[in-house]
């Protein structure tokens, strides 16, 4: 903790809560309302909607968890699995669809 | 003999820098995202294997009171991180109003979550293949159900944590220096809420 409470005396401002909420109520509409858009192509409807949701989720992750705030080793640890995981499930998808 | 004078004046490895607490939590959210992406990553497989059981969204599922439960979810995580905040500060009485708004918000959650599978299974859309009367195939449930279920059950786990949490804060047990309880019990459900983000566009809107 007496990390923590240096970082801190170190003048680090609270993020606006709130603001980031609003940024979330924005872009869950526009996916709600991308979704319903049917007219578009299905492959630009999905890149579309997974990019609005990382959106979302990196925010969430970023402000309400801190990462901005923490050591970039943390961050690095948490960003480790996913490489490793899309790189299965496309794999696994390729072979799939073959 | 330079091997032993080389290991003890060597300097010793740095740690990562957060408390125990939180490298501890993160640790475990991290097993966490292992064990959804092994799920998403087998129902994104299975999708594409069987496009045919699968039908479009809103047809079978509840997207907009989907969108609104998601949305509290949100709300609840705002009222989460607005009691770290308040802790933060030493502001009892504001850490004890937002941890009981949590509560309310992620109880609501899984409220609807069940009123919702009370509604699908009553018109034929369940689990097991062999009662699976709704629009698609049987994948289409036991995926479903599969994900939104391991997920439902880890926000009922983060509420019930959330009530030892909020015992612990009426019984003053934090305070303006200690309080790492209240910043891991923020990340579980921020990263609750995360999840459930991922899992709303591909299971609902995708």
């Amino acid at each position: 903790m007496a990390d923590e409470t240096a970082h801190a005396a170190a003048g680090r401002k609270a993020p606006n809560y709130y603001l980031v909420w609003l940024y979330l109520l924005v872009l869950t509409i526009a996916e709600v309302g991308v979704a319903f858009a049917a007219h578009l192509p299905e492959k630009l409807l999905i890149v579309l909607l997974l990019f609005l949701a990382v959106w979302k989720a990196a925010l969430v992750a970023m402000y309400y968890m801190h990462l901005r705030f923490e050591p970039p080793r943390l961050v690095v640890m948490v960003l480790a699995p996913f490489p490793l995981a899309i790189l299965i499930t496309f794999t696994v998808v390729m072979m799939e669809i073959r | 003999m330079s091997h032993a004078t080389t290991l003890t004046s060597a300097r010793p490895m740095e740690g990562m820098r957060v408390y125990n607490l939180k490298l501890g939590m993160w640790v475990f959210l991290l097993s966490e995202v292992m064990f959804f992406s092994s799920l998403i990553g087998a129902y994104i497989i299975l999708r594409f294997a069987h496009p045919e059981q699968w039908t479009e969204p809103n047809e079978v599922l509840n997207v907009p009171l989907t969108g609104f439960n998601t949305f509290m979810l949100i709300c609840s995580s705002v009222t989460m991180v607005k009691a770290f905040a308040a802790i933060e500060h030493g502001d009892q009485a504001g850490l004890r109003k937002w941890l009981i708004a949590t509560i309310v918000l992620g109880a609501a959650f899984v409220g609807i979550q069940v009123f919702e599978y009370i509604k699908l299974a009553g018109h034929g859309f369940v689990p097991v293949a062999a009662t699976y009367a709704a629009e698609g195939g049987p994948l289409y449930g036991s995926t479903f159900y599969t994900m939104t279920g391991f997920h439902g059950a880890h926000v009922t786990i983060g509420v019930l944590a959330l009530i030892f949490t909020t015992v612990k804060a009426f019984r003053g047990k934090y305070s303006a220096t200690d309080y790492g309880g209240v910043e891991i019990m923020g990340l579980y459900w921020h990263f609750v809420d995360l999840v459930w983000i991922i899992l709303f566009t591909i299971v609902y809107l995708i």
